[in-house]
């Protein structure tokens, strides 16, 4: 046990690298930040075209969205980060895992907001006409707001995977928590740090996956 | 345009990055099987422990649960492969890929078979005790076979998501197939691998993503 405390908890160890974590998670944290309103947006934007596209443009979208679906973010992460500068084009280490995960999260946002949209009934749409809405008021007033509500559970539940995924960035080189940790354990001979990330990952998001697990209770109930 | 073709699709290095690529995809193939059945063995057998309403068990399995629904993949895999060896625990890389993905899936699955148990009415079980059945033959005959029904596109949708994961090996130095293109990459100077890699995980993957639409619609037809 003493062992065991001594090489996974140990605290002096925990003092000296402390500096280099909270960096760590302020880098994770911003990653999050500007990550995650661009990954919803350009989902927002995927399925907003796609109810008002036509069949071809639909089925177009629709096999876009499985080919992001069926790509590892990680792969995506590699090919932009590994593969562009032999183009001549290198992205720094941020850019390069924001765009990835961007990319990557526009496929599943964009199947969740589409899922809600079509959920709506057309008599709603039609109503809305018969008011005099046009197409694009009709979407943003009266469409989006319940299509929005009827996919909390699965937005939040992506939401959640996509912050967990900026650890992806520890893979280029970007000092992120896990990253941080990594360098702070080669330093210290001692597996401490990365039980500490561990541990700040764990209390960061355990209550959003607490909230995102109630939700997806509560829907499942409702399908019983 | 000629960049481009020579330099993700140039031909004769593809030739030659071909069989290490795809040993490499081989590698990807067992890795996600065994993640999918000791993901989905484990979460079954964890769902089921927990109806027999031990105090003492299910506060470990919730424990479980939580830790590996929460934490990042990336976090989990690289505690196993560089932390647990302080421990004496020492994994192949292999195995810490099965061990740590199969661990979140199982996390994943554990608790959505349990929603699904608890999801049905109650008065199923009231009726089967009318009847004269058992507990436990009421869980099996009846409960089961609905729960696993109603948490089946769940569960699909989970292990994709987590079987995508196991490009993740490259940080534990799996040799699967973004790995091994990446070392291929290396040595060519070229970056055609990594489409070829791509391709491979496009082979896998939307056959899956496909799959999972089907069962998707279908649940939503028969429970409307």
């Amino acid at each position: 046990m003493e062992l065991f405390l001594q090489n996974f908890a140990n605290i002096d160890s925990l003092v000296k690298i402390w500096p280099l974590l909270a960096q760590g998670l302020s880098l994770t944290l911003l990653l999050a930040l500007v990550t995650l309103p661009l990954g919803l947006l350009a989902g927002l934007a995927v399925a907003v075209t796609y109810s008002f596209g036509n069949g071809f443009s639909r089925r177009l979208i629709i096999i876009m969205i499985d080919l992001l679906r069926s790509f590892p973010a990680l792969v995506l992460l590699v090919l932009i980060y590994y593969s562009l500068p032999f183009f001549g084009i290198s992205l720094p280490g941020f850019a390069a895992v924001v765009l990835a995960l961007v990319i990557n999260n526009t496929g599943y946002y964009g199947e969740i907001f589409r899922a809600g949209i079509e959920s709506i009934p057309r008599s709603q749409h039609e109503a809305a006409a018969a008011l005099g809405f046009g197409r694009g008021r009709a979407m943003v007033y009266l469409i989006l707001p319940q299509a929005v509500r009827r996919v909390v559970a699965p937005l939040a539940s992506n939401s959640l995977e996509l912050v967990k995924m900026t650890s992806l960035a520890s893979l280029v080189a970007l000092p992120e928590l896990l990253r941080s940790a990594r360098v702070a354990q080669e330093q210290t001979y001692n597996p401490t740090p990365l039980t500490a990330a561990a541990v700040i990952f764990f209390v960061l998001l355990w209550p959003f996956s607490r909230w995102v697990s109630q939700m997806e209770k509560k829907a499942l109930k409702e399908r019983a | 345009m000629d960049q481009i073709l020579e330099n993700y699709f140039n031909l004769a290095v593809m030739a030659r990055a071909l069989p290490t690529v795809f040993d490499g995809f081989l590698v990807t193939v067992q890795v996600a099987l065994s993640v999918i059945v000791i993901g989905i063995g484990t979460g079954l057998a964890l769902a089921l422990l927990r109806c027999a309403e031990n105090p003492l068990v299910n506060g470990v399995i919730s424990l479980y649960v939580e830790v590996f629904r929460t934490l990042p993949q990336l976090v989990i895999l690289i505690f196993i492969f560089f932390g647990l060896p302080y421990m004496g625990i020492r994994f192949s890389p292999f195995m810490a890929v099965a061990v740590g993905l199969g661990a979140v899936l199982s996390a994943f699955a554990a608790e959505t078979f349990w929603a699904a148990i608890n999801a049905l009415p109650k008065g199923q079980w009231e009726a089967a005790a009318a009847l004269g059945m058992s507990r436990t033959r009421c869980l099996f005959d009846v409960i089961l076979p609905q729960a696993v029904r109603l948490a089946t596109p769940l569960i699909t949708n989970r292990a994709i998501a987590i079987t995508k994961g196991t490009a993740l090996g490259v940080a534990v130095s799996l040799q699967e197939t973004l790995g091994s293109a990446q070392s291929v990459m290396a040595i060519l100077a070229n970056p055609s691998p990594l489409t070829l890699a791509a391709g491979f995980y496009l082979l896998f993957f939307i056959p899956l993503v496909i799959a999972s639409r089907i069962i998707e619609n279908r649940m939503a037809k028969t429970t409307g």
